[in-house]
Order: structure tokens, then C-alpha cells, then sequence
């Protein structure tokens, strides 16, 4: 059971640049690439874990009650705002892409360089 | 290169790179047993420094606070980047939502969807300001309940009403919104300093007992300025690819 946690982060990385490096659509790689991001999460909360700890609020458990570990999360939550905020500009030069271009296929737009 | 030669040198990387993550892996002190004595420590003392019952909150506002401002600005750049890659380029002029191909027949919004959508809107904002001014009692904050304030605008456009979305959410108003929640949350830390205290020390007081809704100073604060700026940021970046619609180059 250890491990499973990790393996997963592993999988989920692997899967996204999968689908990053075979993408025949600009949308599908940004798409891809929050895949990839979100594999950050489950590493972050995997290792922030700590065995039968409750979730780190004190409103209906006493202080002091085994709790995962905060610091994660809140890096979690970060790592979440980080990746609204790539999508939304990556999602705005795929516009421009297409505008300019009129394709979103990146074998052809590799095409148009200059 | 070819897909196919593509394909097999992403085999080889990808091979490599599992090896060394499994490796790195194996290094971690395992599921479950998280070393770290910071956030122990802070599990310890938050509720009684900060009287919020929600630890991740008082990390995010108080512990990291200037982290947290960094965040915050990083979004407020992203919507500030956003404008500037989607601005009008030459040659382009905007175009009120006219129909350009009147032959074709477009079914209209359900009248499930319209109403669903549009039933959704009141729970859903208020929802958003239940989380974002609940920071320091429950798993919240202003950066979740920002989200859940800007998708109310955005079922509003869901609903069929694009005129309706652009008129309750003038890009003027989004800009004074945002900036106000971004430079309210600097202006509490900067409130600090004026004190001759560190910057975002909590100086509000904590209230009666942890957990209230008036409890945990700056906290609570910090979250409604970060709600609003949120709101308004993610309003603002959907509003601009929405408006891509009504450009046309001439």
C-alpha cells in the first residue's frame, strides 16, 4: 500500500505527456498539460498524509487531534491557483494561434515559423 | 520526425523518467508517515494563535501570508496577461452578436437548461460567499469561494444570456473589483508595518473563542479581499474569451 500513492502520481505523469507529445490539437495539449499538473496534487497530499490523521480543521474534533499534515494543502491550493492561471494564458495564445494561423494542429503549425 | 519516430522517443524518455521517479520514490519516508515537524508544529499552535479552526486557512493568510500575496498576484497577472494577448489587433473590429448564416436553423436553449441554469445562479453566488467569508471556520477560503462566485456570472451566459453576462460584468467594474481585493489584501500587510508591526501580522482582534464567525483577525479578512479579487479575476478571463467570439477580421 505504500507506494500505490506515488505510483499513481508516476501514472498520471506519464499519461499526460503521453497526451502532450501525441496531441494533434492545441486545445487537447494544454488539456494534457493540466493532467500532467495535477499529478502534483496527489504527490503533495500523498506525502502530507499521515496514517488515520483527520483533515486539518478543529471545528468539530478537538485540538490536538491526529491531523494530515497542513503545509501540503496549502501548497496544494497554491499549486491550483498556479494552474488556472497557466491554462488561462495558454488558452489565450491558442486563440491567438488560430486567429493567425487557422489551424490549431501543431505538426502544422510548426509549419508557419517566421 | 514522424509520429511514429515521436512516439518511440517519448517510449525512451518516459522510460527514464518513471525509473527515476520510482527511484526518487523510494527515498520518501513512505505513505503515511509524514516527517515533517513544521506543520505538526503548526497543528499544535494555530488554533490557539490564530483562533481559526481552519488550519489550512491560517497557514494560507497568516503563516504564509506573504506567500499568499504572491499567489493572489499571480492570478491578477494572468488576467492582466490575458487582455493583453486577446486585445484587439489591427485589423480586427468587434461586431455585435449578429446572425451570419440565416438559413441555418439553430436549436434553441432548452427551456431545462435556460431554467436550471438560471435557478442555479442565487444558491450558487451565495454558496460563494458563504465560502469565501468562512476562511477561518471551515475548509474554505477565498480562493475556492472566488471560483464558485465567478461560475454565477458564468451560468448566466450557460443560461443563453451572453448580452446579460457582458452587462453585469463590464470589464471597467471587473478591473476596479479586482484591483480592490488585490491591493486590500497588500493594504491590511502595509497596515502592519504603519503599526510598526511585521507586514500581515494579525493586528485585528481574534475574537471570543475560535471557531466564531468574527473570529481570527486579518484572516477572515484577507479571504473576502482574496474572494473578490478571484471572482472578479476569473469573470474577467472568461468574459475576454467569450468577447474572442465577437471579433472578426476585416
Amino acid at each position: 500500500m505504500g507506494i500505490v500513492p506515488f505510483l499513481v502520481v508516476a501514472w498520471i505523469i506519464v499519461a499526460g505527456l503521453y497526451g502532450i507529445v501525441t496531441s494533434r490539437d492545441l486545445i487537447h495539449t494544454i488539456v494534457c498539460l493540466i493532467v500532467v499538473q495535477s499529478s502534483t496534487y496527489v504527490l503533495l497530499l500523498g506525502v502530507g498524509y499521515v496514517t488515520g490523521g483527520a483533515a486539518p480543521y478543529f471545528w468539530d474534533i478537538p485540538v490536538g487531534t491526529r491531523a494530515v499534515d497542513p503545509v501540503v494543502q496549502a501548497l496544494a491550493l497554491t499549486d491550483v491557483v498556479v494552474e488556472a492561471a497557466v491554462t488561462a494564458l495558454l488558452l489565450a495564445f491558442a486563440v491567438q494561434a488560430q486567429k493567425r494561423f487557422g489551424t490549431l494542429d501543431p505538426s502544422q503549425l510548426a509549419e508557419f515559423k517566421g | 520526425m514522424t509520429a511514429r519516430q515521436r512516439l518511440w522517443f517519448f517510449a525512451i524518455a518516459a522510460a527514464g523518467l518513471v525509473a527515476c521517479l520510482l527511484w526518487a520514490f523510494t527515498g520518501l519516508p513512505g505513505f503515511g508517515n509524514y516527517p515533517g515537524p513544521y506543520g505538526q508544529e503548526i497543528l499544535r499552535q494555530a488554533v490557539a494563535q490564530t483562533h481559526a479552526t481552519g488550519v489550512v486557512s491560517a497557514i494560507n493568510f497568516e503563516y504564509r501570508g506573504f506567500d499568499t500575496v504572491g499567489e493572489e498576484f499571480i492570478l491578477f497577472t494572468a488576467a492582466a496577461g490575458m487582455s493583453v494577448v486577446l486585445r484587439r489587433l489591427r485589423k480586427e473590429r468587434q461586431t455585435e452578436p449578429v446572425d451570419e448564416a440565416k438559413t441555418r436553423t439553430i436549436p434553441a436553449t432548452s427551456s431545462a437548461v435556460r431554467i436550471a441554469a438560471l435557478l442555479l445562479v442565487g444558491p450558487t453566488a451565495v454558496l460563494g460567499w458563504w465560502l469565501a467569508s468562512h476562511a477561518q471556520t471551515s475548509p474554505s477560503g477565498g480562493f475556492q469561494g472566488g471560483v464558485i462566485l465567478a461560475s454565477a456570472f458564468i451560468l448566466i451566459y450557460l443560461a443563453g444570456e451572453f448580452l446579460t453576462f457582458r452587462r453585469l460584468s463590464p470589464v471597467a467594474l471587473l478591473d476596479a473589483v479586482e484591483a480592490a481585493g488585490a491591493g486590500g489584501f497588500v493594504a491590511i500587510g502595509l497596515a502592519a508595518i504603519a503599526m510598526n508591526l511585521p507586514f500581515l501580522d494579525n493586528y485585528l482582534p481574534l475574537g471570543q473563542y475560535p471557531g466564531a464567525i468574527s473570529s481570527s483577525g486579518t484572516i477572515a479578512l484577507i479571504s473576502f479581499f482574496v474572494g473578490i479579487e478571484v471572482a472578479a479575476a476569473f469573470t474577467a478571463i472568461i468574459g475576454e474569451l467569450l468577447e474572442q467570439t465577437l471579433l472578426r477580421s476585416a
